[in-house]
């Protein structure tokens, strides 16, 4: 599916990083995926294994942290997850809501040698 | 081992080429809309009597993604629209380099009003600007009442949602109650239309909403 292109994203987001430390290795990576970014960790890891040869990136570990989606209550700052059923603010009922977390996708850092 | 910060969007290079085709059809004043749904939900059905209800006064093309066949840039063609099919290759969805060639084989400064029909997906269409002015969910009745809580990315990143198949209404257990108040809170204000493609009845609305926003253009 898309998973190919978002790691060949990530791979150019890292290999680009990398040369402007002038790194000689990238040892691993760190990325954030939200709970609504549609992106399966496996199937990066799969891709990743595939394309990252003969780069500086080759076997590079890859860190996934997973943010889980989040509402945020506009009428009393409450946050709570999303549980599919009930979407109205658990503490005040309110229904102005906005989705505080959950839509991230990107890589916050390299560990390089 | 040191560690270097990065805190870049994977994205971004889409997001950088969806801003460019969104400028490029600005330029020519090409109104262009996304619509995305589930596979059977009315895009196309709502695409030809979009077509049909505004031709000839607006000039129309669609862009038409699908992962095989031309049977919905055949229709779009059939009601009297440019039309481009778009075969993804697998990817479910369009991204905004597939746009990119699309557009490239249009002569935009011929049409007032564009429409991009993505791959029938609830799922990641929205995570993937194309760079259209608008982006519409078309939602069927058949499909029930509780998917803006199951994909509430797609409910909550859309400019308008049309409801379709309301001729069904008497026929399947939809909740209309529960399923807006589930819009109404993802995506407060969403234009929503409520019509049928197959009877006609609610599409007035909707073509006049789609006259006013190229007027505005």
């Amino acid at each position: 599916m898309h998973e190919l292109s978002v790691t060949e994203s990530i791979l150019e987001i890292s290999l680009r990083h990398a040369r402007e430390a002038n790194a000689q290795r990238i040892l691993g990576l760190h990325i954030v995926i939200g709970q609504l970014a549609s992106i399966v960790d496996d199937s990066v890891q799969f891709y990743w294994d595939l394309i990252a040869k003969d780069t500086l990136a080759e076997g590079a570990q890859l860190n996934f942290e997973r943010i889980p989606a989040q509402l945020e209550c506009l009428d009393c700052s409450t946050r709570y997850g999303l549980d599919g059923r009930e979407m109205a603010c658990p503490n005040c009922q309110g229904t102005k809501v906005r989705i505080a977390t959950g839509k991230e996708f990107y890589v916050s850092s390299i560990e390089v040698e | 081992m040191r560690k270097v910060p990065v805190v870049e969007k994977i994205l971004s290079s889409n997001d950088g080429l969806a801003m460019e085709n969104r400028l490029r059809l600005e330029d020519s004043r090409v109104f262009s809309l996304n619509f995305m749904a589930s596979p059977g939900a009315g895009k196309t059905s709502l695409i030809e009597r979009t077509i049909s209800g505004l031709l000839p006064h607006f000039r129309l093309a669609v862009i038409d993604g699908d992962i095989a066949s031309t049977l919905d840039a055949d229709r779009a063609a059939a009601a009297g629209a440019k039309s481009i099919q778009v075969n993804t290759g697998g990817e479910c969805h369009l991204d905004a380099i597939m746009l990119k060639s699309a557009l490239d084989q249009l002569d935009l400064d011929e049409i007032d009003i564009l429409i991009v029909e993505n791959v029938g997906n609830l799922v990641c269409p929205v995570n993937f600007a194309l760079g259209t002015q608008q982006s519409v969910l078309i939602a069927s009745i058949p499909e029930g009442d509780d998917k803006p809580y199951k994909y509430p990315g797609m409910y909550q990143g859309v400019n308008a949602l049309v409801i379709n198949k309301i001729d069904l209404l008497p026929y399947v257990p939809f909740r209309m109650h529960y399923f807006r108040q589930g819009v109404e809170i993802l995506n407060p204000g969403l234009v929503t239309f409520q019509l049928s493609c197959r009877t006609g009845e609610g599409l007035d609305e909707w073509l006049e909403w789609v006259k006013n926003q190229v007027q505005k253009n």
